[in-house]
């Protein structure tokens, strides 16, 4: 039963502090942290129970909320290694991130909205995790959507957040009516929602491929918004208006990730549709992730840089999943939250010493920022994965199971990206903590409720990969048992994929340290040469501008005339101004009767009474 | 000889006049004696339906009617003495503030 406490007490915590302590700055920040804490505390034991005994069976626990023949909708909870893992790392990033913004935000006047804000969304998000159900999961799906939007509009009074939010909340309705689609599918294939039992139906082959094909594209739909996958990726690095501690935990370490965990924990459903689907899955993914490090590349703010190296690593977790491998994913989505949460809170801790995004206005930040540049760059190694931070052991384990997949274009891709990552996290490094002064004012280090969070998310980025090595056992992928595909699934450590990985990472690094240290390569004689594929990046390949101009303007708008002219002329006009002029006019017409003379009215019950006398006499 | 009909051609001319009087004249006093004019047809036929039927529950309705009808006018006269003290008139076409 304790369980449903990791439920109740954010979502408790969320109402106490919008109704009753708006008011009180601190103890709305309390509450949070506290709910968030006592979060953590409930899964630790659970969590290091699973650790000790890796093959536990797993606990499901449910209560029926929609009970009707046929058809059965449960609110219930499964904890199996894979959400265990979730709950921790969403608790554990969780806590660490509650108690950075008590530093962060601490003359904000929205202060109690945002801890009321954050409450939600560790409601929302443990709704996910512990879903064991389809619908439960798409009900706390679309609270995380909510939650996102609040946050990202968190400054609603700035047009650019107020349009991110939206466009946050529009994107991803697109794909979540796919995976709406697709809960219809497997419902209609399976008769029911749940987990456990539709993994029984596939595996006893009660499900024909193709629906199983079309139910887990449907469903990965849901995955591609939630995980700003392309074509849908537009709205992530928007999302960066948000507060910057909500980039770290939404966007970043939690929710962007429950797209992946969702194709985790549907990965029976994946691997035994025809192969169609995981290779859609594996190209959105490596896409994504190629195109996304690209995009890096062209951007100069420190937030969105991060932001775009976010969607190249969903990117990477998302074509896990599509070469075989959601072990691998799962594996890389705890190192990620990891060093990109410490990422962004590093970045945030940067904002506040120089109140500006833009690299080209800090640079030589490290004599001031000691903590702060220290665990970035510990943080960036981890990204970048270089040996033996836990990047490393991450990517390493995604790149093995591409090249064991044995398709080379995924493999390409995946050390492609390798490969601009390191150009770009150096490039980040380079420009905002060392070189030349370019800021203004004062810069000083963060207070220790920021520090202290980025101390411990350092510590857990650079071991956390250890657990993975492929050569230990039991290690993180006997502990979460995923059954993977045939082919993904034994592979151990391909020493040709570290050493290669390892070099392309080195000499992106190289590149990175030439161009904007050194100064050998120059920047700007780059940019003259390349000035054309630059733009291009800087416009993010005009995807934004495709939509705006092409999909928006061209076929979206002109729906919308179509249904505005529905909407006025045939429901408003017609059907409700219609009605209402017909009553309106009759009751003109009639008042003209009330004329005031007693002479009138009695003329005309006169008349009545005759004519009744007549009516009478005749018949 | 002076039968029934008689008096109910009696009572319908005196209804009639009084139903004249009511459409017809603007005073609001001549009006109310219009009415009593229709009340006291009535009477008069059930009086006379009283007499030749050789019932007596008719004779009793128009003892009653009379009471009421004493009644009636009194409030009539009081409200119309009220309203000539507001609006300084009896016509009743200038007493049409009562409308949409």
């Amino acid at each position: 039963m304790y369980i449903w406490a990791l439920l109740i007490l954010p979502l408790f915590s969320a109402v106490l502090i919008t109704l009753v302590t708006r008011r009180h700055k601190d103890l709305s920040s309390y509450i949070s942290i506290g709910a968030v804490l006592a979060c953590f505390f409930i899964v630790l034991p659970i969590f290091l129970r699973f650790v000790g005994a890796p093959h536990t069976e797993h606990l499901e626990g449910s209560f029926r909320w929609i009970g009707v023949p046929g058809m059965l909708v449960e609110i219930g909870y499964l904890i199996d290694p894979l959400s265990v893992l979730m709950l921790f790392i969403v608790t554990f990033v969780g806590t660490l991130i509650h108690i950075y913004s008590r530093g962060y935000m601490h003359d904000d006047p929205g202060y109690s909205r945002f801890f009321a804000c954050l409450s939600l969304f560790i409601f929302s998000m443990l709704g996910i995790v512990l879903a064991n159900n389809l619908i439960m999961i798409y009900i706390f799906w679309e609270l995380v959507g909510l939650s996102s939007y609040l946050l990202i509009g968190f400054y609603f009074e700035k047009p650019a957040a107020s349009d991110a939010a939206k466009k946050a909340f529009l994107v991803n309705r697109i794909g979540d009516f796919g995976f709406a689609l697709g809960i219809c599918v497997i419902f209609y294939a399976s008769g029911t929602f749940n987990f456990l039992e539709i993994a029984h139906q596939v595996h006893a082959g009660h499900l024909s491929p193709n629906t199983m094909l079309l139910g887990s594209l449907l469903l990965f739909c849901g995955a591609v918004g939630k995980s700003a996958q392309f074509p849908l990726h537009v709205w992530l690095p928007d999302a960066m208006e948000g507060p910057t501690p909500v980039s770290a935990l939404i966007h970043a370490a939690t929710m962007v990730a429950a797209g992946v965990y969702m194709l985790a924990r549907i990965s029976f459903l994946l691997y035994a549709a025809p192969p169609a689907a995981t290779t859609v899955i594996a190209y959105t993914g490596a896409i994504t992730a190629l195109g996304a490090a690209l995009l890096a590349l062209g951007q100069s703010d420190i937030k969105r840089v991060i932001a775009f190296s976010t969607l190249s690593s969903l990117g990477y977790m998302v074509m896990s999943v599509g070469v075989g491998s959601a072990t691998a994913g799962m594996f890389y989505l705890m190192t990620h939250a990891f060093f990109k949460a410490l990422l962004f809170l590093c970045a945030g801790s940067v904002i506040h010493a120089c109140h500006t995004n833009d690299i080209w206005h800090m640079g030589a930040l490290s004599p001031k920022l000691k903590i702060t540049a220290t665990t970035f760059i510990l943080g960036s190694l981890a990204m970048m994965g270089v040996f033996p931070f836990s990047g490393f052991w991450s990517k390493d384990e995604i790149l093995s199971a591409a090249f064991a997949n044995g398709d080379m274009v995924l493999y390409g891709a995946g050390v492609l990206t390798a490969f601009i990552t390191g150009i770009f996290m150096t490039k980040l490094i380079l420009v905002t903590f060392f070189g030349k002064k370019r800021y203004h004012g004062s810069p000083h280090e963060s207070p220790p409720s920021m520090t202290i969070p980025l101390i411990i998310l350092a510590v857990f980025a650079v071991f956390v990969g250890l657990v993975g090595i492929p050569s230990l056992h039991p290690n993180f992928g006997s502990f979460l048992g995923l059954h993977g595909a045939e082919h993904g699934a034994e592979h151990g450590f391909n020493m040709t994929v570290a050493i290669s990985s390892t070099i392309v990472v080195f000499a992106g690094i190289i590149i990175g340290f030439l161009t904007y240290y050194t100064g050998t390569i120059d920047p700007d004689k780059m940019y003259k040469r390349f000035r054309g594929p630059y733009r291009l990046l800087e416009n993010r390949f005009y995807i934004d501008h495709f939509y705006d101009n092409f999909i928006v303007a061209k076929i979206y708008n002109q729906v919308a005339r179509i249904s505005t002219f529905i909407e006025v002329n045939i429901i408003i006009h017609f059907c409700i101004n219609g009605p209402a002029y017909l009553i309106r006019h009759a009751g003109l017409f009639l008042r003209s009767t009330i004329t005031g003379g007693v002479q009138h009215y009695t003329f005309f019950m006169v008349t009545g009474v005759v004519v009744l006398i007549i009516v009478y006499a005749l018949t | 000889m002076v039968t029934l009909t008689h008096y109910l051609i009696l009572s319908f001319l005196l209804f009639s006049i009084g139903v004249a009087g009511v459409l017809i004249r603007r005073n609001i006093i001549i009006m109310l004696m219009s009415m009593e004019l229709i009340f006291n047809s009535v009477n008069i036929s059930l009086a006379a339906f009283s007499y030749y039927l050789h019932s007596l529950s008719g004779t009793i309705i128009v003892i009653f009617n009379i009471t009421i009808a004493a009644a009636e006018v009194a409030i009539g006269l009081a409200i119309l003495v009220a309203v000539y003290r507001r609006r300084k008139t009896v016509y009743v076409d200038e007493l049409n503030k009562l409308r949409y």
